[in-house]
């Protein structure tokens, strides 16, 4: 089992490091499904492990976009006279300069809004089941109307990042971006999938299955709560610096705080491939965007029509996702035990 | 930051009165809430863009040069109908499911209302004007249109009626105990799933006619469901289930709030402040439970 994992893991490894000089004009394509992979994983560990399904994780993802860009320019710049010029440069980033920025930027992305989680978690992760998930929701959307109110990050006109420096080569904007996305979506694998293997998941699947119960068993539900949304909130803010960048223009409503699409593709991306599950939101998140962006593609318009349906048919008809459904057809793939008698007997009754 | 509100008694007058009278219109729309929280346990995301879509009623026969005020009787027709549709094909898969799948189903069919209505009507904000002139207070230095008065009376007059015919009639009657016990309700020969339906077309009806009064009162846009969600959900939680006169005053203090807000904050944080209000009074009843919670221990 492990000789073959190895195999399959360093193929992903040389698939994907292959993969924008395999498929040049897909670079920007690729680069937002690990972004949109690393999103769906990381929702995953509060919603499929912890059983709080959120609708908020927008708002790291928002506000790590937001303090990214903020950041590479107010590094060099006077923020407030860039948003002002919008869309005209007056203001120049040298490649060293831009780098530099990305870097600080990034690591402040991810920080702040762990810190955030970590401060309202206390008070959000006390509310359950659907109060939780209406609450989340509210703080999207209250972060993105509030944010296209304030100035200094350009209200409602936008904000555009520093655009990509000359350094030589048309490709590398694309490539750079490719592989930093790429990478992030590597660490972001390997931190879930040590925690998963430790007794941190046990006990937030324990928390999804019965709160009350894990707490009468000794566990700080709460503590393990407030991490689980941290980590969640790190890797949201630092894919949503790099979203920032890749995007090159933030708007308040339609590109960062977008509760009405990403905050909904994370949730219906991890449900598609199987909460719960560590492969699961992988491909769910792979089939979504493959889905989505054809479906962009060839019927402009009727995008958010599908999306519609799509939710609709997905919730009510594949509440388990596919990971859910291989599980239940090749139980013993999942390293669960069956009786062969118990499954003739069903075989018989059905 | 704008304190003009509190210098000048007028407008603090204005502001309490255009907030009464929007705060009914939200109480209608969250007795809907309540209602189908109540019979059927789902959270409704999509209540806004019912709403909107009976606005969008009572607008096109604005347009075809009918009075838009009409469409209060038209729009909760062919809203119920709507209702019991969605009802077939969505709703009563998930009414017995957990209550985060009703609400990403219902997300799901408000996107797609959203969308449709964007395509069939344009993105454009519009108004049904109803013509009904303004009627002046206190020296004329309050100013009401009477269509606010009008949209309040008929929202009262509807809540009424609903009311004595949810006493009164043999389906509120079957819908009242289906509330309380589905399953006592099935073994004493109710049938759920017809009350089931005639509840979520009531809910819909009740979006129709609040969307009416809202196209002839405000304005309305196909993206603009979400914060009519988020009010009524508010309303509903502050009020609790089944306490109607509840829902009207928390509806008012609604209302009220957003009027302050917006002449305090600036127009731009009304709907940020209506969201953010919802997480603060979630916070509070997290803490105010927790408590309980303690105390009971």
């Amino acid at each position: 089992m492990s000789k073959n994992n190895l195999i399959l893991y360093s193929g992903i490894l040389i698939f994907g490091l292959a993969a924008p000089f395999l498929f040049p004009a897909f670079k920007v394509q690729l680069s937002i499904l690990c972004v949109l992979i690393v999103l769906a994983t990381t929702w995953n560990i509060q919603g499929g492990e912890m059983g709080y399904n959120s609708f908020g994780n927008i708002l790291f993802y928002g506000l790590g976009m937001y303090l990214c860009a903020s950041v590479q320019v107010g590094m060099f710049f006077p923020l407030a006279e860039w948003t002002e010029s919008g869309g005209e440069k007056t203001f120049v980033h040298t490649p060293a300069q831009f780098f530099q920025g990305m870097a600080v930027g990034l690591i402040v992305a991810a920080i702040v809004p762990t810190i955030i989680a970590g401060l309202i978690g206390y008070s959000i992760l006390g509310l359950r089941g659907h109060y939780f998930a209406i609450c989340t929701l509210g703080l999207g959307v209250a972060a993105g109307e509030i944010s296209g109110g304030i100035e200094i990050i350009g209200a409602g006109q936008g904000f555009t990042t520093p655009p990509f420096p000359d350094v030589g080569s048309l490709e590398a904007r694309g490539e750079f971006f490719y592989f930093l996305s790429f990478f992030t979506l590597i660490l972001t694998f390997i931190a879930v999938r040590s925690i998963y293997s430790t007794r941190f998941k046990l006990i937030l699947n324990a928390i999804r299955d019965n709160e009350d119960k894990a707490e009468a068993m000794g566990i700080e539900t709460m503590k393990y709560k407030i991490i689980g949304w941290m980590i969640s909130a790190f890797f949201c803010g630092l894919a949503g610096g790099i979203m920032g960048g890749l995007v090159g223009y933030i708007d308040s409503t339609d590109v960062a705080f977008d509760g009405r699409e990403m905050g909904v593709f994370m949730v219906l991306m991890a449900i598609l491939g199987g909460k719960g599950t560590l492969w699961g939101p992988i491909i769910g998140a792979t089939i979504f965007h493959i889905f989505k962006e054809g479906f962009w593609t060839f019927f402009l318009g009727w995008q958010y029509v599908a999306l519609g349906v799509l939710i609709v048919v997905i919730v009510i008809y594949f509440p388990e996702g596919i990971m859910g459904w291989l599980r239940e057809k090749y139980p013993e793939r999942f390293g669960e035990v069956v009786d062969e008698k118990d499954r003739k007997a069903q075989v018989e009754l059905k | 930051m704008d304190f003009m509100v509190f210098q000048y008694p007028m407008i603090t007058v204005q502001a309490c009165l255009d907030g009464i009278l929007l705060g009914i219109l939200f109480a209608l729309i969250a007795y809907g809430m309540a209602l189908q929280w109540g019979v059927m346990n789902i959270i409704n995301i999509a209540q806004g863009d019912l709403v909107i879509l009976g606005g969008y009623i009572a607008y096109f026969m604005y347009l075809y040069g009918i009075h838009p005020a009409w469409g209060v009787i038209v729009a909760p027709v062919i809203m119920y109908f709507l209702g019991v549709i969605i009802y077939k094909l969505v709703i009563n898969k998930v009414v017995d499911r957990d209550l985060f799948i009703s609400i990403l189903a219902t997300f799901g069919i408000s996107i797609l209302f959203m969308q449709l209505m964007n395509f069939a009507f344009g993105a454009d904000v519009v108004l049904a004007n109803s013509d009904y002139g303004t009627t002046m207070l206190f020296n004329n230095n309050v100013v009401l249109p009477n269509s606010k008065l009008f949209s309040a009376f008929i929202s009262i007059l509807f809540a009424i009626c609903l009311v004595i015919y949810m006493k009164k009639s043999k389906l509120g009657r079957a819908i009242r105990a289906t509330a309380q016990n589905a399953r006592a309700a099935k073994i004493l020969g109710v049938d759920t799933e017809k009350v089931y339906a005639a509840t979520f077309g009531i809910n819909a009806a009740l979006c129709g006619v609040a969307g009416a009064l809202i196209s002839i009162t405000f304005t309305i846009h196909p993206y603009m469901g979400l914060p009519y969600t988020i009010r009524s959900f508010m309303i509903v939680i502050v009020a609790g289930l089944g306490n109607l006169p509840g829902v009207a005053m928390s509806g008012m203090g609604l209302g009220v709030f957003e009027e302050f807000a917006d002449y305090i904050l600036g127009t731009e944080f009304r709907i940020g402040s209506v969201f953010l209000l919802l997480v603060l009074i979630l916070v509070y009843r997290r803490f105010k439970l927790s408590r309980k919670r303690e105390y009971l221990k």
